[in-house]
């Protein structure tokens, strides 16, 4: 008898455990904004970057002040890169290795997009926009002793337009250059490389390609040693560029760093490069490990087994700032949009799509469910971008409106499916539960009954990609470059199932304005397009979200940037 | 003997020839696909189409299969379709770390399962047993994920006592030749990393073998429970020997018998890859890997890994049945 009452006790107290563990789960409200400070992401980089550049956070310094440094800096990343040869990759986990190992001839400025000498010293471009001429930097060497210069330039350019055919020219490995290119061989825009001595050397395309030199500054344009890529880097007819020796154990820059190992999906080991042409770094080992779980890498934070990691999920970031981390803010290069599928009625109707749009507090929306620092957007492309426009529509966070919209347009009680993902966590959508809660109720509160239609990341992708009914969609993208083609053309160039978009007048003014031979002259016609989008609307830009890096108290010299180019080489680590 | 191992092997074959068809219509059947995932929110028709093209997605799935089945006659369990690495090799990097945590775990079930199981099994229907009986359950009705995350909380990250992430320091510089760290470490008399590396497995080693803690104190005890009532023991016990001696040589090596059966099928299932522990704890392993698989539709991998790990299974419940021969003198009669 007592036994049995025993055991009913125990079997309810588990339960009840049980259910105190998963009620934390799935909350329906987003997260309160808990009083965070407001942070100016671009100006806390200028004073990291000022004072990495005074040397104020030198290890000369620490040194005087009796500390010692640590051999390693550790990185925990969220994902395994997939390659060590940048050319092949385009995820941030193979270009996080790639600014360690590699250099290219611009690189992107402190704290923007824009480009800054690193390779190339100065360069002009001509008034067609089809012909760039490089004045490089001296006494550089790549790791295996090789000589940079023009020679090896121009050798780079012809490796990359002449890969093999075969997995080597399919965009999903070698998207930069197929993208930016436009194709291989005869069918890309590059047309020759020449040098002239060993420190000039000139590119010519065949079609002005405006941001040229801002590309460049992409890892994938890293400068490569042909040495060694001649000897470990061959690629066997239609094989797989990703698994030569050169990807997976060679791979060989100018970069502070240099490989030394690489224990796949756990760690990758780097070892300094002495002979740097700005000075050995100050750590000489570095360290990047693979912790794919968020929760786990904010706990390897906190017990030392790393010294800084990418990505802090907004909700994390209260905690990290209490326990004394040191959290730092990318400068924003990126849009968070609620796309509206005109070909499901009634978003086809401009008064219901700007209805929504004055439906949703956007501010708001940037304080309870992102990082801080984010801040609302009201067009497709981030506000350093050339080709922001300060003249677009402005849709105004007012619900009367968007209730007198949709009466006027006869949907007073609309009813539409929201598409969002579970699973995943982007630098513009860190949250999109929270998101999808906030926006909907926004909705709901102006009468608009919201049918959510929540999926896994692929799947997600694929209805909202593929063509099938899907009615708003929360989405974003990262940009790359200085160019408002790095946003605007991947979404509205020409029809997709994502938008339902047919605008010919819209696709016409971006495939004009991309053709412009100079910065300058497309800066209005961007301005232009932004202008047109916002008018008819295809979707809502929401908001930049501010990627946050969390760092331990020890490390210091780390200068964020939007594009990701942050090389490690003024990093160091107090030893404790 | 020899005769045996080779019917069972040869059984085996139409098993994972079937096992090979249902995967690959299951991976192909769930919602989603590898060229998505792969392009994320870069996207295009466009690209899909040409993924899809160089891993044949578009050809009728007959032919797919087909060209599945001859390469692994190759034995080429093709690549990820994500991470461009082979599968049957992304398989053997990851074991280690998998079969290293499956044994601390299994080792600690055993370590405190048996013992609890025999004085449970001694002190059949009292509070004593309850109270055992109630413990182990901790294992089959606790989520894994959750005793994992407290156990991290409470002994990693507030105590400071274990660390938390992953299967070692970093900082160490240990080197690998097995892959197996806590092996290593004794192998190139590192001893720290050896140390080390076990520590690491302590806390997830905990949560994992609550599973197994449960199904083992059960067979013990019912085991005991039933050998100490036969008349061996009476026997025994008549002609005076010590308690120790009928516990150990009586007891016990006639109740473990059906033990070390759900010792080997323990030791599969955790092989199966522990998926939640290894996320929570970030050990690299068979488990983890599989999961990120499924999120990005990874075809190869699911394939091959699932494959892969039934006929590791299948081979450990073959090494059990063998087993039985050496200790029950009765079976090798048969």
């Amino acid at each position: 008898m007592a036994f049995r009452t025993l055991r009913r006790a125990s079997a309810a107290s588990v339960i009840a455990l049980y259910l105190l563990a998963v009620s934390g789960c799935g909350t329906t409200d987003p997260p309160e904004n808990s009083g965070q400070p407001d942070v100016d992401a671009q100006q806390e980089c200028q004073d990291l970057a000022a004072q990495v550049e005074d040397g104020e956070d030198s290890a000369d310094d620490r040194n005087d002040a009796g500390g010692e440094t640590a051999d390693t800096f550790i990185f925990g990343s969220s994902a395994s890169p997939i390659t060590l040869n940048p050319l092949h990759a385009s995820d941030s986990d193979s270009f996080r290795v790639a600014h360690q190992i590699f250099e290219t001839l611009v690189e992107a400025e402190p704290c923007g997009p824009g480009p800054s000498p690193l390779l190339a010293t100065d360069w002009t471009s001509s008034d067609d926009g089809k012909t760039f001429d490089f004045t490089l930097r001296d006494d550089v060497t790549f790791h295996d002793g090789t000589e940079f210069d023009a020679d090896v330039v121009c050798w780079n350019f012809e490796h990359w337009n002449n890969q093999p055919e075969g997995m080597a020219q399919s965009a999903d490995i070698t998207y930069h250059w197929s993208t930016l290119f436009k194709g291989f061989g005869d069918d890309s825009i590059y047309e020759s490389c020449t040098t002239s001595g060993d420190s000039e050397v000139t590119i010519e395309l065949n079609e002005p390609f405006a941001s040229f030199v801002n590309a460049l500054a992409i890892p994938a344009f890293s400068m490569q040693s042909p040495e060694a890529l001649e000897k470990w880097g061959q690629i066997e007819d239609g094989g797989d560029p990703t698994a030569t020796e050169y990807a997976t154990a060679h791979p060989t820059g100018t970069g502070p760093y240099q490989f030394s190992s690489w224990n796949r999906g756990t760690s990758v080991n780097l070892t300094a490069f002495d002979d740097y042409w700005d000075g050995p770094p100050k750590t000489p080992h570095v360290t990047i490990k693979t912790i794919e779980d968020p929760q786990a890498r904010a706990d390897a934070l906190r017990t030392g087994d790393v010294d800084a990691f990418d990505l802090v999920a907004p909700g994390d970031v209260p905690g990290l700032r209490d326990e004394d981390f040191t959290l730092i803010h990318r400068p924003s290069y990126n849009i968070q949009y609620l796309g509206m599928n005109q070909a499901a009625p009634p978003l086809d109707d401009l008064r219901v799509r700007q209805a929504i749009a004055h439906a949703i507090d956007r501010e708001q929306l940037m304080k309870s469910t992102m990082t801080p620092g984010s801040e609302a957007a009201n067009q497709f492309v981030p506000p350093v971008t050339n080709g922001y426009s300060d003249d677009v529509t402005e849709y105004e966070y007012d619900p009367e409106k968007a209730r007198q919209l949709l009466e006027e347009s006869g949907y007073e009680d609309l009813t539409i499916e929201f598409n969002y993902p579970t699973d995943v966590s982007r630098p513009y959508l860190p949250s999109p539960q929270d998101t999808f809660n906030q926006i909907r109720n926004d909705l709901q509160s102006v009468g608009i009954t919201v049918v959510p239609v929540a999926d896994q990341w692929s799947v997600y992708l694929s209805k909202i990609h593929g063509g099938e009914d899907h009615g708003i969609h929360v989405l974003g993208w990262t940009g790359e470059y200085n160019d408002a083609d790095s946003f605007l053309g991947a979404k509205f160039s020409e029809e997709t199932p994502e938008f339902g978009f047919t605008d010919q007048e819209v696709f016409d003014q971006l495939a004009e304005a991309r053709g412009l031979p100079t910065p300058e002259e497309q800066e209005p016609a961007y301005q232009e397009a932004n202008e047109m989008i916002m008018d008819r609307l295809p979707g809502l830009p929401l908001g930049h979200g501010v990627p946050v890096l969390a760092l331990a108290p020890r490390v210091s010299g780390y200068v964020p940037s939007p594009v990701e180019d942050e090389s490690w080489d003024t990093v160091t680590v107090r030893e404790e | 003997m020899l005769r045996f191992v080779v019917i069972r092997l040869a059984q085996l074959l139409p098993t994972l020839f079937g096992l090979s068809i249902l995967l690959f219509a299951w991976v192909r059947a769930l919602p989603g696909d590898p060229a998505q995932a792969l392009l994320g929110d870069r996207a295009t028709p466009e690209a899909i189409d040409r993924i899809n093209e160089t891993y044949g997605f578009n050809e009728p799935l007959l032919t797919q299969y087909g060209m599945y089945l001859a390469a692994l006659f190759r034995g080429d369990f093709g690549e990820s379709i994500r991470m461009h690495e082979p599968v049957l090799s992304a398989f053997f990097d990851k074991l280690p770390a998998t079969i290293e945590l499956s044994v601390v775990a299994l080792a600690f079930a055993v370590v405190v399962g048996v013992p609890l199981g025999y004085i449970a099994g001694r002190r059949a229907g009292t509070n004593v047993d309850g109270g055992i009986v109630v413990l182990s359950l901790i294992g089959s009705v606790v989520p894994v994920f959750f005793l994992a995350l407290l156990l991290k909380y409470v002994f990693a990250i507030e105590l400071e006592i274990f660390d938390s992430v992953g299967r070692q320091n970093a900082r160490l510089d240990a080197t690998h030749t097995t892959g197996f760290y806590i092996l290593d470490g004794i192998i190139n008399v590192q001893f720290a990393a050896a140390w080390d590396a076990f520590k690491h497995l302590i806390l997830p080693g905990l949560a994992l073998g609550t599973i197994p803690l449960a199904v083992i104190v059960r067979q013990t005890r019912g085991a005991v429970s039933e050998v100490i009532h036969e008349d061996y023991i009476r026997t025994a016990r008549a002609k005076g020997l010590r308690s120790i001696t009928i516990t150990v040589r009586h007891v016990m090596r006639n109740a473990l018998l059906p033990v070390v059966t759900t010792l080997g099928l323990q030791l599969g299932l955790l092989f199966s890859g522990a998926v939640l522990t290894e996320t929570v704890f970030a050990l690299d392993g068979v488990g983890q890997y599989l999961y990120q698989a499924i999120q990005d539709r990874d075809y190869p991998v699911l394939q091959g890994f699932i494959l892969l790990i039934a006929l590791l299974y299948a081979l450990i419940t073959l090494l059990v049945d063998l087993s039985y021969g050496f200790i029950d003198p009765r079976v090798r009669e048969s």
